[in-house]
């Protein structure tokens, strides 16, 4: 067989190659499942031209007709945040693609404190939010960049106190541990617990990404696009959709890690070796997306003052108190 | 990879400078090849195609400070939250009682916060 010996440096350019191609693909993908899944869910065909076979090359057209957009920056914006703003938006999500296992090999840095990191890089994008609604001196943008904020640290609540529970339960914040002690996944496993802290992490995960029953920040009838009115073009791009599947992956791989099993089989059977890891992550992470887009057509938009109530009033007394049941479980059964 | 604890931490900066090439990049991508045509159209400020009104840096009222005051003092309650995850199992009860206790303060302060009505979204 083959014998090849890498230096470390080699590996880590392999991997940086590798997971920073997953992340444009993902978002690709990402766009055309949401394309389609909506469309089937609606009973519609969909994106049926672009590449022939059921359009499978809708988003790629999309990406490069974005590209050849003219890019206008108002005369009172703010010229230099407003052109920041969108990579503001858009580094921290490449960034959180950092400690995702996507094999037992397959992570460019198992760092100790993966979940902290992940949970801290991934508040980074409501400065980018805060940058675009201001920068763009636009009311609409404004309102949607409050409004986004104050979502976007509701929202996170929820998913911190998730991560806790994992983290009780697995022992270790390193996303690695986390999978390998994961012999039935913790969404099965400890009952009620893990399925009740899952549950926290995808309500929080979809009012992260702004999506449907929680996109009031971008509320097209009343604020147009929120904190994205003014933009165009590839910084449009980068500011609402390519960050917006770009988070709807990581947070798919991120579910499927802590919850799922991430490349572990989802039953702990050693028949089931056989499947690489690479694919049962991918099937749990698609599995998450397919759960956000299905999320999508099936609730109404829900209202700001709800929305509020909902996170601070039932979502974080539910986590907080979930913290304490699974001390008790750890400890004592 | 880098190895060590300063190993792992240029690892991430080697990511982020790669992540930002990656955004930047794209944008001189876009740049050498989308049309330039400025107008005065083009560059005023859009109130779904009304002149626009006054300033877009308009005074706001900003709802939400009770909440991201709230938000600090539970996000900071995290920070203790994950390092007493690890090794609670090792500590045993008296952890878990001490926990409670925390989390006790902090759901008594919510709920003040809930009975002054502060939380709600006016």
């Amino acid at each position: 067989m083959f014998d090849i010996t890498l230096a470390t440096w080699q590996i880590l350019v392999i991997k940086i190659i590798v997971i920073l191609t997953v992340v444009p693909v993902g978002a690709l993908v990402g766009g055309y499942a949401e394309h389609k899944v909506m469309a089937h869910l609606q009973h519609r065909l969909g994106p049926m031209y672009p590449g022939g076979f059921h359009g499978w090359a809708t988003t790629l057209a999309d990406g490069i007709k974005f590209l050849y957009k003219e890019d206008i920056i108002p005369a009172a914006a703010d010229r230099k945040v407003f052109s920041l703003a969108p990579a503001a938006i858009m580094v921290p999500i490449i960034m959180t693609y950092l400690v995702i296992p996507i094999d037992r090999a397959l992570i460019v840095e198992d760092l100790d404190v993966g979940i902290f990191y992940l949970l801290a890089v991934g508040s980074l994008s409501t400065i980018g939010l805060l940058m675009a609604g201001w920068s763009s001196a636009n009311k609409y943008a404004l309102i949607g960049a409050l409004r986004s904020a104050a979502q976007l640290i509701a929202y996170e609540l929820p998913i911190v106190l998730a991560a806790v529970v994992v983290a009780m339960l697995a022992g270790s914040l390193s996303l690695i541990d986390i999978v390998e002690t994961q012999n039935w996944p913790f969404a099965i496993w400890p009952p009620g617990i893990g399925f009740i802290a899952f549950l926290l992490f995808t309500v929080g995960a979809v009012a992260e990404m702004t999506r449907v029953p929680f996109d009031m920040p971008v509320a097209e009838s009343e604020i147009i696009t929120g904190p994205f009115t003014e933009y165009s073009g590839m910084r449009y791009i980068f500011a609402h959709m390519f960050a917006e599947m770009g988070h709807m992956v990581a947070f798919g791989g991120i579910g499927a890690t802590l919850f799922l099993g991430g490349y572990q089989p989802i039953v702990p059977i050693p028949f089931l070796d056989f499947i690489p890891g690479v694919i049962w992550f991918s099937a749990k992470t698609m599995f998450m997306i397919f759960l956000f887009l299905w999320i999508r057509p099936t609730f109404p938009r829900v209202r700001e003052d709800q929305l509020q109530k909902f996170a601070w009033k039932f979502l974080i007394p539910v986590g907080l108190a979930l913290v304490l049941v699974t001390g008790a479980w750890v400890l004592y059964v | 990879m880098p190895e060590g604890y300063f190993g792992q931490y240029a690892t991430i900066g080697i990511f982020v400078f790669v992540g930002v090439a990656l955004v930047f990049g794209t944008l001189q991508l876009a740049r050498l090849v989308r049309p330039n045509v400025p107008s005065y159209e083009k560059s005023t400020t859009y109130e779904s195609g009304i002149d626009p009104i006054g300033e877009g840096w308009s005074q706001s009222n900003v709802r939400y400070y009770i909440f991201a005051l709230l938000f600090v003092v539970f996000d900071v309650e995290a920070v203790f939250l994950f390092p007493w995850a690890i090794v609670f199992e090792r500590l045993g009860t008296q952890a878990l009682v001490e926990m409670v206790i925390f989390i006790g303060i902090l759901a008594i302060a919510l709920l003040y916060a809930i009975k002054k009505k502060v939380l709600e979204w006016l």
